[in-house]
């Protein structure tokens, strides 16, 4: 079964345990500023959003791709960034309209969420829920991956 | 069904992809013209650093082209025949389609000046430009690049990590006229310069000369620079002389509809080559960069293989990166008359954000952007554009501080100030 990461704003408490998590798994050391998953916080509604790669079915990233440098992991249906590959074009970065694919000046390559080959860290980090790894078929997770898709026109085709 | 696809750059490859993915067994003929498999010239700056070799530029892998069943021939398109349905090639043989893709990109404008067909006079645009250019851009030469736009720029660090002498000559007023405003050209101006590169702009070259200790470029204010290689980097036009005759519609690029065909049956035209429609303006443009070349691809391959898919527009949109400073700019960057801006130019760190919004229902809509030294979520000012997300009040937010730009798209995307 397809399982997918589910982001509930509503349930974030803003502990960053997340960022944490995936720093952790991805740089072997706690350092934030390097997470792909995000938490963003909003004083004036008192409110954190955790935030990073729906996996998108148009893959802009992927298909902006001049080199071939990401492709789909098949098993987890990630879109997977190959290091060896990625010369720094940044091209991706600007075409990816979720903005969740991030150049990293420190590596001169690109970073994204790649599900931890599947079985994703911050959602096991996340003490409150937030941040789930659940079968795609649930319902409400489509809902932050849907929004900005449908209403892209260059995804408004019939086929 | 015979499809052909005159170009294997990005434009033409995911066109042929398309089609196969759409019809797995239509045939497939995939024509590019130079003596190498598709590749992308977004990668040769990477190259002319060593930091990958000629195969990490290739668009795909050796081996895609036969697994996908797509048949790839290195021939020279002479012209085409849109009555008897043929290409013919360099070698006086012909090809029938029965739906022809142009995808045949754009070459470098060769400006019309003296001596600009020396011998180390190059243009920097091909895998063959590139290995010219690794061969005479030595330690310590002297090289002189002429323009400053987005290949200029781009090839800059290039030059500047092996170690030339690099002076640059823009007839424009700043760096990357057709991408930047005058603030984000002069920071990119100031950070050149700072790193030792010498920066010329609103001049012109007037002549090159050949000299005993290698060439003279004689710029228009008089003044005379030694070099020992040349770099052409003025512009691109379409490759549309190889149809001139073909009854196609051209202007600056062939001219297309919403579903990228020409004005002859059965003829599509992608990429460089193509007049495409401009999200922003709805006007049809040469837009020139990659995406929109994939975008094209797509949507010509989509209708060639029978389905039915129409173009809104490709955004215009470009990022940079000049010896560590980062810029990108989208849409109608230059902003539109009435409509509003935010704003933050911190020139002594090298930041500037400049958001641009539309007017009367589109008063709270981001039509453009710019920005310089960020590199975090700059996607989501192209989600964002073309999205056209009502902002609300984090417009106001983002006036009093456009940093705030990936708050505004995800408070606005995931819908947080409903569930307050």
């Amino acid at each position: 079964m397809q399982k997918s990461l589910h982001l509930d704003p509503a349930k974030c408490t803003g502990c960053l345990q997340c960022e944490m998590a995936c720093s952790y798994e991805k740089l072997g050391e706690f350092n934030p500023s390097r997470s792909v998953i995000k938490v963003f916080t909003f004083h004036e509604e008192g409110r954190f959003a955790p935030y990073t790669c729906t996996q998108c079915d148009e893959a802009w990233c992927l298909r902006a791709c001049p080199v071939d440098a990401i492709t789909m992991d098949l098993t987890s249906g990630a879109k997977i960034v190959i290091d060896d590959k990625c010369v720094g074009c940044k091209v991706c970065t600007i075409s990816c309209p979720f903005g969740t694919v991030n150049y990293v000046q420190e590596t001169g390559k690109v970073a994204k969420c790649d599900l931890c080959g599947g079985d994703p860290e911050c959602a096991k980090a996340c003490p409150t829920d937030a941040i789930t790894w659940i079968d795609a078929n649930a319902t409400g997770y489509d809902r932050m991956k849907a929004f900005a898709e449908k209403s892209l026109p260059s995804a408004n085709t019939s086929a | 069904m015979h499809h052909i696809i005159i170009g294997a750059g990005p434009g033409g490859v995911v066109a042929a992809e398309t089609i196969r993915k759409t019809n797995p067994n239509d045939q497939i003929t995939l024509i590019g013209n130079e003596p190498a498999p598709p590749y992308s010239r977004m990668a040769i700056p990477y190259l002319l650093v060593d930091d990958i070799k000629e195969e990490g530029t290739f668009l795909r892998s050796s081996d895609h082209y036969h697994q996908q069943s797509i048949e790839y021939l290195q021939a020279n398109v002479t012209g085409i025949d849109a009555d008897a349905k043929t290409c013919e090639l360099s070698d006086g043989s012909s090809l029938a389609y029965d739906q022809l893709c142009i995808a045949t990109g754009s070459t470098p404008i060769s400006p019309p000046i003296n001596g600009i067909d020396l011998p180390n006079v190059h243009s920097c645009w091909t895998l063959e430009d590139a290995r010219q250019i690794l061969s005479l851009a030595k330690p310590q030469s002297r090289v002189v690049l002429m323009g400053a736009g987005f290949i200029g720029c781009i090839i800059l660090e290039s030059l500047v990590k092996r170690k030339v002498n690099l002076s640059v000559i823009e007839m424009g007023s700043r760096m990357v006229p057709r991408m930047l405003d005058e603030k984000a050209g002069g920071l990119l101006k100031k950070w050149c310069v700072d790193d030792g590169v010498g920066v010329y702009t609103s001049t012109k070259v007037n002549a090159i000369e050949e000299a005993d200790d290698g060439m003279n470029v004689i710029l228009d204010n008089g003044a005379n620079i030694k070099a020992d290689l040349v770099i052409s980097a003025t512009g691109v036009k379409s490759n549309t002389t190889f149809v001139k005759d073909s009854g196609l519609d051209i202007d600056h690029g062939i001219l297309v509809n919403n579903k990228m065909q020409t004005n002859l049956p059965n003829i599509y035209a992608v990429g460089d080559v193509a007049q495409g429609m401009d999200f922003s303006t709805g006007e049809y443009t040469v837009q020139a960069i990659q995406p929109t070349a994939t975008d094209h691809g797509r949507i010509a391959a989509l209708n060639m293989a029978g389905k039915n898919a129409e173009h809104s527009g490709s955004l215009n949109m470009n990022i940079l990166d000049t010896l560590g400073l980062i810029s990108t700019s989208y849409g109608l960057w230059m902003g539109v008359e009435g409509g509003d801006t935010a704003e933050i130019y911190t020139p002594e760190l090298f930041k500037y954000m400049n958001l641009r919004f539309g007017i009367n229902d589109e008063a709270d809509v981001l039509v453009g952007a710019t920005t310089i030294g960020m590199t975090e979520h700059v996607g989501v000012l192209r989600g964002l554009i073309e999205s056209k997300v009502h902002l609300g009040h984090w417009k106001q937010r983002l006036i009093d501080d456009p940093m705030r730009i990936m708050d505004a798209y995800v408070a606005s995307t995931q819908e947080l100030d409903n569930v307050v």
